[in-house]
C-alpha cells in the first residue's frame, strides 16, 4: 500500500504523475540556459505577418 | 449572490479588462515579443499555454469521470504531463517552431500544406478542424454551464446562454489575440483555485493517506451498473480482459470499464493532445528552444495542479458524499416518485399523481427539497432515497438537515438524468456542498478563466481554418479583406453550433465529446505531423492517405462500431436496423474499444507504407522544408 492506495496500478499512476512533473522541472532547470538561438530575419518576418495578417484579422 | 461574490466577480472582470487594454496599448501578444526579438517570461508562457491546454472540460468533465471511474483516471494525468508537456515541449516544440517560421506557416493546416506542398491537405485539415472542433468547444461550454447553474440557482439552459454570452463578449473584445498577460492571469487563477481545492479536500478528509484509504474502503459501495462493467473500487483499476466472442451480458460487458478508461479516456485524450491544432500553433510563437526548456518546468507543475487535482478530488468526492454530506434545506416531499420508463433506461421524470399503479410501483423514491434563499416557485432539488438516508427536521422555522449517504455517481441521479446519473454535475455539486460559498465563486472564476482561454484559441483556430485555409485557397487571392469576413463568420458559426449542441446533448457528455475530438485529431493528423517534422522520406501521397485512413476509420468506428456513439447518433440504426455493426458472434468488448486503438496504428502504417512505395518528394523542395533556400519555381 502506498499513500493509502492498495492497487499498484493506481498508486503507480499517482506517483508517476508527480514524477512526470518533477521530470519537467528538472529538465527545465538543467536546460535553463541552453538552446538560446539568435533571432533570424525569418522569425521576425513570421511574427510581423502573424501580427498584421492573422491577429489583425481577428 | 452575496456582496463578497459580487466584489470578486467585478474585480476579476476589471482585471481581465485592464490586462486586455494593456495588451492593446503595449503590444504584448506572443508575436509582439518575437517582433521585438525578445522572449516572454517562461512562467507567463507556460501559464498561458497551460490555460489554453486545460479547460472546464478537463476539470469538470474528467473530474466527474474520476468520481465515477475512480483514481485510475490519473493515468491520463501521467500522459498529460509526460506526453502533453514533456514530449511536446522537448521534442516537438522546436522543430515545429523552426519549420513554421521557415515556411511562413501561421496555422496548422498551412504548416502541413507547405511541408507537403499540397493545398488539398490544407483544405482537408481545415475542414476537419472546422467541422469537429465545435464538439470540443461544446464540451468546454457545458462544463462551465453545469457549474454556473447550481452556484447561482439558475437553470442549466440559462447558465449555458450566460456562459456563451460571456465567452462571446470576451472573444469579440480581443480574447482571440491571445494577449499573453490575460492568458497568464487566467492560468494563475486556475492554479490558485485548484490548489485550494486540493488542500481543502485532503484537509476535510483527514489527510492524504487517510483520504485514499477511506476511498479504498468504499469498494463495497460500487453501484451494480458499474460493478457489472468491471468496476472494482475507486482506488483499483477495473477488471481487465476481452469478453469471449458471442458472449451476451453479463459476461459480455464484464471488461467494458477497463476499455472505456484506458482506450477512450487515457489514450484518446492523452495522445490526442499532441495533435491539437491550437496547441501546435503556439509553438511557433516561441522565440527559441531555450524558452521551451524553461516553460516545460512550469508547464509540468501547472498540469499536475489541473488534471491531477481534478481527478484526485473527483474520486475522493465519493468519501465526502457518502460519509459527510449534509444538506441544510427545507424538505418539501420525502416520497417523490421519479420514473425511468418501462425498461428503466430512460430519463427520470416526475410521476404524476394520476399515474397507473404499475408506473408507481416501478418508480424510484426521491426526496424533494429547496435550498435556503431559493424562492417558492424555483425548481425543486431531488436526491435519491435510500434506507441509510437521514432527515433531521428543523424545529419551528429552522431548516431541515438532509444526509443522503450516497456515493457520488448516485448523488447525481435526478430529473432529466438516467438512473446512471450525470457525472458532469459532480464536481460542481461537490464544490457547492463541501466548500464555503466564497470558494464556489473563486472556483467559478477558475472555470471561467479555463474556459475563456481555451475557447478563444479554439475559435481562433476554427476562424482561421475557414478563412485562411479554405476560403483563401479557393478565392485565389492572398490575405484579402473578404477572408476576414469569412474568418469572423466561421467564429460566429462555431459559437452558435457549440451552444446548440450544448443545449441538446446534456449528460455525461463532456469527457466523451472531448475524447472524440482529440482521438479524431490524433488519428487524422498525428502521423503526418510527426513524420513531416522528422522524416524527409515522408511524401505528399502518404500524408493524404494517412489523413484519410485515420479520419475515415475513426468516423466509421464512431458511427457504426462504438456502442455509445453509434447508438447515440442513431445513423447505424436508421441504415442497418441495429445499434452497431459488431457481428453477434464477435466479442461485445469491441463496442467499447476507442477508435484511436484501431485508427491511429492504421494511419501510421499507411503513412509508412505509402511513403516508402511512392516517389520521394523533390530534393530541392525537401531541403527547403528542412531549412534550405527556397527553390526557384
Amino acid at each position: 500500500m502506498v499513500l493509502g492506495i492498495e492497487s499498484p496500478a493506481v498508486w503507480l499512476a499517482y506517483v508517476l504523475s508527480l514524477a512526470s512533473a518533477v521530470l519537467c522541472v528538472v529538465y527545465g532547470i538543467v536546460h535553463w540556459n541552453k538552446g538560446e538561438e539568435p533571432v533570424k530575419k525569418e522569425d521576425v518576418d513570421w511574427a510581423k505577418e502573424e501580427k498584421t495578417e492573422v491577429e489583425d484579422a481577428l | 449572490m452575496d456582496l463578497l461574490s459580487i466584489i470578486l466577480v467585478i474585480v476579476y472582470l476589471m482585471a481581465t479588462g485592464y490586462l486586455g487594454y494593456l495588451g492593446y496599448k503595449q503590444t504584448k501578444t506572443a508575436a509582439d515579443y518575437l517582433v521585438a526579438g525578445r522572449s516572454a517570461n517562461p512562467i507567463v508562457m507556460a501559464l498561458s499555454y497551460g490555460a489554453t491546454f486545460i479547460s472546464t472540460s478537463a476539470i469538470v468533465g474528467f473530474g466527474g469521470t474520476a468520481a465515477s471511474l475512480g483514481m485510475g483516471v490519473l493515468w491520463l494525468t501521467v500522459l498529460n504531463i509526460f506526453v502533453g508537456i514533456f514530449i511536446a515541449f522537448v521534442f516537438l516544440g522546436n522543430p515545429t517552431r523552426r519549420m513554421g517560421h521557415h515556411l511562413d506557416a501561421h496555422t496548422f493546416p498551412e504548416l502541413i500544406a507547405k511541408r507537403y506542398d499540397s493545398r488539398l491537405l490544407q483544405v482537408l485539415c481545415a475542414l476537419i478542424i472546422f467541422c469537429f472542433m465545435p464538439l470540443y468547444a461544446m464540451a468546454v461550454m457545458v462544463g462551465g454551464a453545469e457549474f454556473m447553474a447550481p452556484i447561482f440557482h439558475i437553470s442549466y439552459d440559462s447558465a449555458l446562454y450566460i456562459f456563451a454570452l460571456i465567452v462571446a463578449a470576451y472573444v469579440i473584445a480581443g480574447g482571440l489575440k491571445g494577449v499573453m498577460l490575460t492568458d497568464a492571469m487566467q492560468g494563475a487563477i486556475m492554479l490558485v483555485g485548484m490548489a485550494i481545492l486540493l488542500v481543502a479536500t485532503y484537509g476535510r478528509l483527514g489527510g492524504v493517506t487517510e483520504a485514499h484509504a477511506a476511498l479504498g474502503a468504499l469498494k463495497d459501495q460500487v453501484p451494480g451498473f458499474l460493478k457489472a462493467i468491471g468496476h472494482q473500487g475507486w482506488t483499483a483499476m477495473p477488471k481487465f480482459g476481452f469478453a469471449e466472442p458471442g458472449l451476451a451480458p453479463p459476461g459480455g460487458v464484464a471488461y467494458h470499464m477497463w476499455w472505456i478508461l484506458v482506450s477512450t479516456i487515457v489514450m484518446g485524450v492523452g495522445i490526442g493532445v499532441l495533435a491539437q491544432p491550437q496547441l501546435i500553433v503556439r509553438f511557433m510563437t516561441v522565440k527559441s528552444k531555450q524558452s521551451l526548456n524553461r516553460a516545460a518546468a512550469a508547464g509540468g507543475i501547472f498540469i499536475l495542479f489541473m488534471t491531477g487535482v481534478a481527478f484526485t478530488v473527483g474520486a475522493l468526492s465519493n468519501v465526502y458524499f457518502l460519509q459527510q454530506e449534509e444538506i441544510v434545506c427545507q424538505v418539501v416531499d420525502d416520497a417523490a416518485l421519479l420514473d425511468a420508463g418501462a425498461d428503466g433506461k430512460g430519463k427520470l421524470a416526475l410521476v404524476p399523481a394520476n399515474a397507473s399503479d404499475e408506473i408507481k410501483a416501478r418508480a424510484k423514491r426521491f426526496v424533494a427539497y429547496r435550498l435556503p434563499g431559493a424562492s417558492d416557485d424555483s425548481p425543486l432539488n431531488y436526491v435519491l432515497w435510500t434506507d441509510k438516508m437521514e432527515i433531521v427536521q428543523g424545529e419551528g422555522d429552522a431548516p431541515d438537515t438532509l444526509k443522503p449517504r450516497l456515493i457520488a455517481v448516485l448523488r447525481s441521479v435526478g430529473p432529466g438524468t438516467t438512473l446512471q446519473g450525470n457525472t458532469d454535475t459532480l464536481i460542481p455539486a461537490y464544490v457547492r456542498s463541501a466548500l464555503p460559498h466564497w470558494f464556489g465563486v473563486v472556483f467559478m472564476l477558475t472555470l471561467l478563466s479555463a474556459a475563456m482561454s481555451t475557447m478563444s484559441s479554439q475559435f481562433h483556430t476554427m476562424g482561421t481554418a475557414l478563412g485562411r485555409d479554405v476560403f483563401e485557397q479557393f478565392a485565389h487571392h492572398q490575405h484579402g479583406s473578404k477572408s476576414i469576413h469569412v474568418t469572423r463568420f466561421a467564429i460566429i458559426v462555431g459559437i452558435v453550433v457549440a451552444l446548440v449542441l450544448g443545449k441538446y446533448v446534456r449528460g455525461n457528455i463532456i469527457a466523451l465529446a472531448t475524447a472524440i475530438f482529440m482521438g479524431l485529431c490524433a488519428s487524422s493528423f498525428l502521423p503526418m505531423f510527426v513524420f513531416g517534422l522528422f522524416w524527409k522520406r515522408m511524401t505528399k501521397p502518404a500524408a493524404v492517405a494517412s489523413l484519410l485512413v485515420g479520419f475515415l476509420t475513426s468516423g466509421f468506428w464512431l458511427l457504426f462500431v462504438n456502442g455509445k456513439t453509434a447508438g447515440g447518433l442513431g445513423l447505424c440504426q436508421a441504415w442497418f436496423g441495429k445499434p452497431n455493426l459488431v457481428p453477434a458472434d464477435w466479442s461485445l468488448t469491441w463496442t467499447v474499444v476507442d477508435p484511436i486503438v484501431v485508427a491511429l496504428p492504421l494511419s501510421i502504417l499507411t503513412a509508412v507504407v505509402v511513403a516508402l512505395a511512392t516517389k520521394p518528394m523533390d530534393k530541392a523542395y525537401v531541403d527547403y522544408v528542412y531549412g534550405g533556400p527556397k527553390p526557384q519555381a
